[in-house]
């Protein structure tokens, strides 16, 4: 398993009902990706977070397939409509079966 | 054929050029291949994407890439001169609110980001960007 891995997620706390808010993530992750070498030559195997996603109460917002070219530590900003009051759910699947998740609660009045 | 030492190694070299002329044309355009896998060779129209990278990235490392497809049920991004060309793929959905996303990418060296939307019509839409690298991002 990855060491230190640490997501960190930036919600508001309360929105209006049906507005469009602005979500930031970041997972801290080195993300091997499989095309650098350790210093005797050797490759150091990929080691990545392949995927991302992000529900609110159920419904999905976004799905992300990542691949070696992201960097290390994925950020991601992405925006969400919020009809009601709620739970967002983030998670995130490393290629060694590690899932990492956060939930963030969000008030609509 | 009688199994003599020429005839051996004519065997060989011809199965040596085989290989090699196999590899050949998916070296020549890695991206193009990967576009034409996900769109099945569909026309790619150009205008309903926005695609916003800097012009200079002085660290290959951490890039920032800025996409928007009003429309778009999914959005996947290439980059034509990394060993891998397959950068993300962003599916939105139902409470996704403007089909948009940051992320940050490595890039190797100075090249063209490319993002394909596919569009809720079934067509796609290609925005390009040419990043100028000043330091490589991909290790070595």
């Amino acid at each position: 398993m990855a060491k230190g891995v640490k997501p960190r997620v930036k919600v508001p706390k309360t929105a209006g009902a049906g507005d469009t808010i602005t979500i930031k993530t970041l997972i801290s992750h080195k993300m091997e990706s499989g095309q650098r070498k350790d210093d005797d030559g050797n490759i150091i195997p990929r080691s990545i977070i392949n995927r991302f996603t992000a529900d609110f109460n159920g419904q999905n917002v976004i799905d992300v397939t990542l691949e070696p070219a992201i960097s290390t530590n994925p950020f991601f900003e992405f925006e969400a409509v919020v009809p009601e009051s709620g739970e967002f759910t983030f998670t995130w699947y490393d290629d060694d079966g590690s899932v990492y998740d956060e939930s963030k609660k969000i008030e609509v009045s | 054929m009688q199994l003599t030492r020429r005839n051996l190694l004519l065997l060989s070299t011809a199965s040596v050029a085989a290989t090699a002329m196999g590899a050949f044309p998916a070296f020549a355009s890695l991206t193009d291949d990967e576009i034409a896998k996900l769109t099945g060779g569909a026309n790619l129209g150009e205008g309903a994407i926005t695609l916003t990278a800097p012009e200079i990235a002085e660290n290959g490392n951490t890039v920032p890439i800025e996409v928007s497809a009003p429309g778009a049920i999914a959005i996947t991004l290439f980059a034509d001169g990394n060993p891998v060309p397959n950068v993300a793929t962003f599916n939105f959905g139902p409470l996704s609110a403007s089909r948009s996303a940051s992320t940050r990418i490595r890039l190797a060296q100075t090249q063209n980001v490319v993002a394909i939307a596919k569009m809720e019509d079934g067509s796609f839409q290609k925005a390009l960007a040419n990043v100028k690298v000043t330091i490589g991002g991909c290790g070595g």
